[in-house]
């Protein structure tokens, strides 16, 4: 649940405004990026995702650093990409 | 290619541990908090205090929302789960935390309808989908997760879903803070401050920790070079003698936070008059309730809550582990009665718990130290 994943937009979401595509470790699912809406965000740009929504916008860089590390935290990050799979937000 | 980072990494970790040892006066010994679960986390699963002198020592804080729970929180949720017209929704970590009558996992298999979510979004979609249900979120986390329900909420009243309410039980980080630094049983140099709460709340908020408590604080990653590198930044400031709040995290952390997060939670969220921490008591101002705009989303107004006040078992010192006065494998119960399959305590559930932590990372090197002593 505190484990915020990097995400790489893929595109705005059709469903509502607030919501775009994500590919987080090759799953892709709709995400809010209201909380980030300053930012100017374009497909490709890196995102810090909690729970659902894109807290921080982040680089390529930064965001496989973090991929690189959460994949050597086991169990926890195998079950927030669990719980992630089983998301259908709209 | 990723042989060649881990040495540079390698490198760059033993050249830091070099400065961090320089900084050290003899004679002196410094101690740290680390408040945020998930830099306990990195701290034991990368053996960080092994690069550490003798003299650095990391406690571990109350940062871990899920260990933070109170018992009788929990049984105010089954409670509400076990009504026949609720669905009542939580995310994975908090499906084995124990109340004193068992847990969400426990009422799930006694015919409760609880269901886990990835995010609060999912348990609306759930409200859309069963009108005839009450569909409750079991709203958990410090300030990383509490604009998630605070937007979750802003939806559901733009798009008038009459049966989905929070049962709120996010709580604010620099209370808690503020209780470790008048509680009279630990001495501190200073902070390692959280990673993402601090996206969200920004690093005003801390100003108080340097300039009224005179500790300095820094807000840092969660890599171990983040760790090792805040480390050395707080041993810089007192070898000068300065404190001031310091962001080593400033390429996901802006100064600010993020204002349309603090303006959601402003809005939906108000600040309770008091509430019980596992094993710290209860703490003044430390947690959020809905607030009066959006009362028709408050669980404890839909439904009529027990209120249930539960002590910790006797056995258990999660109080002690989350202010930093124990380490975890000090406490009576750790490893024996309480494992992370069978946890008694809160920092033995979640795997940023100190406990869980250290259980499933730290065993081989306490093992090597011990082993040293009596060499």
């Amino acid at each position: 649940m505190c484990l915020g994943i990097p995400g790489e937009l893929v595109g705005p979401a059709e469903e509502h405004a607030d919501l775009a595509v994500v590919d987080i470790s090759g799953v892709r699912r709709r995400i809010n990026v209201a909380l980030l809406a300053g930012e100017d965000l374009k497909p490709g740009d890196w995102v810090l995702v909690h729970v659902g929504f894109a807290l921080s916008k982040i680089s390529e860089s930064e965001a496989k650093a973090v991929l690189d590390m959460l994949l050597g935290t086991g169990q926890a990050y195998d079950d927030e990409i669990d719980a992630l799979k089983g998301s259908d937000i709209t | 290619m990723r042989f060649v980072d881990e040495y540079r990494d390698a490198a760059a970790a033993r050249a830091l541990a070099a400065r961090i040892a320089s900084r050290c006066e003899p004679g002196r010994e410094y101690k740290f908090m680390e408040v945020c679960g998930g830099h306990t986390h990195t701290i034991y699963k990368h053996g960080l205090e092994d690069h550490l002198p003798p003299a650095v020592t990391l406690v571990h804080g109350p940062g871990c929302p899920v260990c933070v729970i109170p018992m009788g929180r929990v049984d105010d949720a089954i409670h509400i789960a076990r009504r026949p017209d609720v669905i009542m929704t939580s995310f994975g970590d908090m499906m084995r935390v124990p109340g004193g009558e068992g847990s969400f996992l426990d009422a799930k298999a006694e015919g409760a309808d609880i269901r886990m979510v990835y995010s609060p979004l999912d348990a609306l979609k759930i409200a859309r989908e069963n009108p005839d249900r009450n569909v409750v979120f079991m709203g958990i986390g410090f300030e990383t997760t509490t604009p998630s329900t605070a937007m979750t909420v802003l939806r559901a009243a733009e798009e008038g879903v009459g049966n989905f309410s929070v049962f709120c039980n996010h709580v604010l980080i620099i209370p808690a803070i503020k209780a470790i630094l008048d509680s009279p049983d630990l001495r501190l140099d200073g902070f390692v401050g959280p990673g993402h709460v601090s996206a969200v709340i920004g690093c005003e908020p801390y100003r108080f920790i340097a300039e009224e408590h005179g500790k300095p604080l820094v807000v840092a990653g969660f890599e171990p070079l983040d760790i090792l590198q805040s480390v050395d930044m707080l041993l810089a400031q007192v070898g000068e003698g300065r404190s001031v709040v310091e962001n080593q995290y400033a390429r996901v952390v802006p100064w600010e936070g993020n204002r349309i997060a603090l303006e959601a939670i402003g809005k939906v969220m108000r600040v309770r008059p008091h509430f019980e921490w596992r094993g710290l008591g209860f703490i003044s101002h430390s947690a959020l309730e809905m607030s009066d705009e959006y009362a028709a989303f408050d669980a404890e107004r839909i439904f009529d809550v027990p209120g249930a006040r539960i002590a910790d078992p006797k056995s258990c010192q999660c109080g002690e582990v989350l202010k930093g006065v124990l380490k975890p494998w000090e406490c009576k119960v750790f490893g024996t009665a309480c494992t992370p399959e069978t946890p008694i305590g809160t920092c033995m559930v979640s795997s940023e718990g100190a406990c869980a932590a250290y259980y499933n990372f730290g065993r081989f090197s306490r093992e090597r130290v011990r082993e040293a002593t009596r060499a």
